[in-house]
């Protein structure tokens, strides 16, 4: 295809302002799928995906458009995902701004928005949901026009769901975005903006050509892992997998690496070939480190080995998570499992027990630390129970958080963000009834119940947005939770030294309540270090007898003591102690809330 | 037919049901009592070919609510036993009735006084009152027993510390040679518990204080606590009960009554009507090695007797018993296992530590 003609966009969208039914109204208007053909949503490929409202993998589809080739790119909808979402964007010489005209525009919106005019996108202003009766265009026009410096008037009005108005986007995207403007002639530049697993292909790169072109069975490497491979099959998607002998320049689409790992093929990297290679790899690419830190114990000890092949197989679709195996006294066997985010988190933790079948225990999540000892050495720490006792200082991650809120809820999401130790950034009106807050706050802070406590403080009205913005020192220590005497590693944690005191008095009387007397007094302890700071006593039981027992009785009561020591076996031991499994659920759950 | 030692024979027939009952019992039959007794001897016939045993157990129900000649006829025919308890409500006994059970070879009594409060006697739903537990026992002495045992409840709705110990001082003062000194048990969905359930959970809370009462006041008392629930004057502990307490086979006949024989525990069918008609409809419970060793530990353990461990080590968990030890519950002697002091106040759970 001519460069000229090609046109590569993404749709950035808030959840449910109609990011997928756009693109469904497209593949339809363009043919590129019969009604008949079409599933509900096209591109949303994963169960939980759909349920969730949200896409996590990006893909690619071509549509043909009045003699252009249209390249929709789909990021992933959440902050958690921000780096492929800014991957997927460099793909991309424009993007559609979405926005519902209901509700305005939202802090991931915002977020996104930002991120594409960095990217140098050309951006193309779409309010939706025209035809809802609550929906105000206008309002919703200026508001974007004011954001992106545009005429609100060139912000298109449509209705995705009926049809309304997606000749015009797609005209738009023909007429107002650039077309690629890469050098055909140049060893081959293509960006990686996505990958995925296929258990009889391998590796699947999603790439958008920058320069050159590339060619069936053609030796490849990447330029920043140094992996390399043949390309089994070069195709596009339209939208079926549609196999071509050649990508060209400004064309996406994808290549058969036959690698079997995706972890040796990372979004951002550049694709070139092994004849002729180019002199230097596109920019921005990250190799993206986990933030958000959890320990995954099976329920029951037995199903350890099913974990363990579930997170392989996750693994293979998902090369931000990372885990390894970790042992706890208290809980067992299991994994420490590192994330992008809480949204991340949540979505392996779901699809390993809705995917797998598999009950869970999950540690409060905690972030990484970075740690100075008294001897100068420096440590990178995931899990609380190896933060050093000794440290000279120790540095948090931070990020820059960004919260969309009606202005008579500015007071509550202030108070909350004093209460999680944030610093005040700015705070801009979007229009006369919505404003714009930013803060810097500790990424420990949000990674516990703040979605909660920001949806429960403002009505539900706040959209919420972040991007982890580098580290910084902080007065932090490590709160160990000893039982009878003995740490359980399970729960210690990681927490600012002003609430240090509270959060220990929490788990200590939570677990007072939740661990049953037993033949011995149980001392429960919060320490920092050697010093107590908050204790508790689960008192000896002084008497455990059944009343009687004689002739008629011994069938019956011999079965309340093989009860008796079933219910024993289930309990977890720590040191001489048995606490229930469900002690260790409701401490844990301390503060892990609901997500949102 | 293996050589029996332990006999009991239940009797069902009571004037009235009392609310925490859970035993089989018949109020309201009376005129069957004879043809009960008839199905008891045939029974008795059936399992048993007259030798001597060891002990007999007249258990109920309320056996001497028996019409007295049946029950006489009954006890007639029983083989001879050392021991022949029979179980007795307070206001059954009179002169005649002591007379005629100790005539008829009858040599201990179980007399069911529970409480020496009014009105906790009436929450128990029990017809007798203090008075005639008192007198009952007099006139039980005066007929000769000399072996007679007093049961106490405790943790009744309405009970008081200073109840129970004004309880335990009666009892004492009476001087039995052995009393049996009971939580109440209140299975849940009775009518009992419904009617009780806020008072009974008090009540839950201060066992604890009450058994620790009931075993310092009796063993300051002079009494032996020679099993959980049960305390005797030396020499004079049930040596029927010893029975289960061991692990020895027992044949039980009559409604509801359960046998356990050779590695078989089997219930008779608890419908009377049933009964009468010779259907015992048996409920056959298999024993294996593992079961019944647990079963040795579990009661052998509720006794202040060394355990003999005899066959018995693959029934403990290794693990649980160094804990015990370690807690300072148990005591492993090798050859026996014993519980300590502290560790008989928490038998069920020092058990369940210790069985495999």
């Amino acid at each position: 295809m001519d460069q000229a003609r090609i046109r590569n966009f993404s749709i950035i969208a808030h959840i449910d302002h109609g990011k997928s039914t756009l693109a469904d109204r497209i593949l339809e208007l363009t043919e590129a799928v019969s009604a008949r053909e079409m599933r509900e949503q096209v591109l949303d490929t994963m169960e939980l995906e759909r349920e969730r409202g949200i896409t996590i993998k990006a893909q690619a589809v071509r549509v043909p458009w009045k003699g252009h080739e249209l390249n929709l790119i789909d990021t992933p909808g959440h902050v958690d995902f921000t780096y492929e979402v800014s991957r997927s964007l460099q793909a991309c010489e424009g993007a559609l701004l979405v926005v519902d005209a209901a509700q305005g525009i939202e802090a991931q919106t915002l977020a996104n928005a930002y991120l594409a005019i960095e990217n140098g996108l050309e951006i193309v202003p779409v309010a939706n949901k025209i035809d809802l009766p609550a929906a105000d265009p206008d309002a919703t026009a200026v508001e974007v026009a004011d954001l992106l410096g545009d005429d609100p008037a060139r912000v298109l009005r449509i209705s995705a769901k009926t049809g309304d108005g997606v000749a015009d986007v797609l005209d738009a995207i023909v007429e107002r975005m650039p077309a690629p403007d890469g050098d055909p002639e140049a060893p081959a530049r293509a960006l990686v903006f996505d990958s995925s697993y296929d258990q009889y292909r391998g590796v699947l790169a999603f790439v958008r050509v920058v320069d050159g072109s590339f060619a069936t069975r053609e030796g490849l490497r990447t330029m920043a892992t140094d992996t390399r491979f043949d390309a089994e099959e070069l195709g596009v998607f339209s939208p079926a997998m549609t196999p071509v002998e050649q990508l060209s320049v400004g064309e996406v689409g994808y290549v058969v690496t036959g690698l079997k790992d995706v972890s040796s093929l990372r979004v951002g990297d550049t694709l070139t070939s092994v004849r002729r290679p180019a002199e230097k790899a596109l920019p921005g690419y990250k190799d993206v480190k986990p933030m958000v830190f959890a320990g995954l114990f099976p329920t029951d000890s037995d199903d350890y080995p099913e974990l363990r092949d579930a997170l392989e197989r996750l693994k293979l679709n998902d090369a931000a998570l990372v885990y390894e195996p970790e042992t706890s006294q208290a809980l067992g066997f299991g994994f420490r499992c590192g994330f992008l985010g809480l949204l991340h988190m949540e979505i392996v933790r779901e699809r390993l027990e809705r995917e797998f079948d598999l009950d869970l225990l999950v540690t409060a999540p905690n972030v990484a630390y970075r740690v100075k000892e008294k001897d100068g050495d420096l440590v990178e720490v995931h899990n609380p129970s190896e933060f050093p006792r000794e440290i000279e200082e120790v540095e948090e991650p931070y990020v820059a958080a960004s919260i969309i809120v009606p202005k008579e809820h500015v007071g509550a999401v202030m108070e909350l963000n004093n209460d999680r130790r944030g610093t005040f950034g700015k705070l801009e009106y979007l229009s006369p009834e919505r404003v714009h807050l930013t803060y810097e706050l500790p990424l420990a802070e949000i990674v516990l119940d703040y979605y909660d406590q920001l949806k429960s403080r403002t009505r539900g009205y706040a959209s919420f947005d972040y991007d982890v913005a580098g580290f910084k020192p902080g007065e932090l220590v490590r709160v160990d939770v000893l039982v009878g005497g003995e740490p359980v590693d399970a729960l210690s944690l990681i927490v600012h030294r002003q609430f240090a005191y509270d959060r220990g008095r929490l788990l200590v009387d939570r677990l007072r309540e939740e661990i049953p007397r037993q033949m011995f007094d149980i001392p429960i302890q919060a320490a920092i270090g050697s010093r107590v700071i908050a204790r508790e006593t689960v008192k000896a039981k002084r008497k455990d007898v059944l009343a009687k027992c004689y002739g008629g009785d011994i069938t019956r009561k011999r079965k309340l003591l093989e009860k008796q020591k079933a219910g024993k076996k289930r309990m977890k031991q720590v040191g001489s102690v048995e606490v229930p499994q469900e002690a260790f659920l409701a401490v844990l759950n301390i503060g892990q809330g609901q997500k949102s | 037919m293996s050589t029996i030692r332990h006999l009991y024979l239940h009797l069902p027939f009571c004037a009235h049901r009392c609310g925490y009952c859970d035993f089989v019992t018949a109020t309201g039959r009376d005129h069957l009592h004879g043809a009960y007794v008839d199905a008891l001897l045939r029974e008795l016939e059936e399992e048993h070919d007259g030798s001597p045993v060891d002990t007999i157990f007249l258990g109920g129900g309320t056996p001497t609510f028996t019409a007295l000649p049946e029950l006489l006829r009954l006890l007639r025919a029983l083989p001879t036993a050392r021991e022949l308890t029979v179980e007795a409500n307070p206001e059954t006994v009179t002169p005649e009735l002591a007379r005629e059970l100790r005539a008829a070879g009858v040599n201990r009594v179980s007399l069911g006084a529970q409480t020496f409060q009014p009105h906790l006697l009436r929450v128990l739903e029990r017809r007798a009152t203090p008075a005639d537990v008192e007198s009952a026992f007099g006139r039980l002495r005066e007929a000769g027993f000399d072996n007679l045992s007093l049961d106490l409840i405790y943790g009744i709705p309405g009970q008081t510390p200073d109840q129970l110990a004004a309880d335990l001082e009666r009892a004492i003062a009476l001087g039995p040679e052995h009393i049996s000194a009971y939580e109440l048990e209140a299975k849940p969905g009775t009518r009992f518990t419904i009617a009780h359930g806020a008072e009974l959970e008090r009540q839950a809370e201060q066992m604890e204080d009450y058994f620790e009462r009931v075993v310092a006041t009796l063993t300051g008392a002079g009494y032996r606590w020679y099993e959980t629930a049960n305390f005797c004057r030396e020499g004079k502990r049930a040596e029927h009960n010893l029975g289960y307490w061991l692990g020895r086979d027992y044949l039980g006949l009559g409604v509801g009554a359960v046998s356990t024989l050779e590695g078989e525990r089997r219930r008779n069918t608890p419908r009377l009507a049933k009964y009468l008609q010779g259907r015992y409809d048996r409920e056959i419970e298999l024993l294996d090695d593992g079961t019944r060793a647990r079963e040795r530990l579990m009661l052998g353990l509720r006794l202040d007797e060394p355990l003999p461990l005899r066959g018995l080590r693959r029934a403990l968990d290794a693990e649980g018993l160094a804990r015990a030890e370690r807690l300072g519950l148990a005591v492993d002697g090798g050859e026996t296992l014993a519980l300590t002091e502290r560790g008989r106040f928490l038998g069920g759970a020092v058990t369940a530590e210790i069985v495999a």
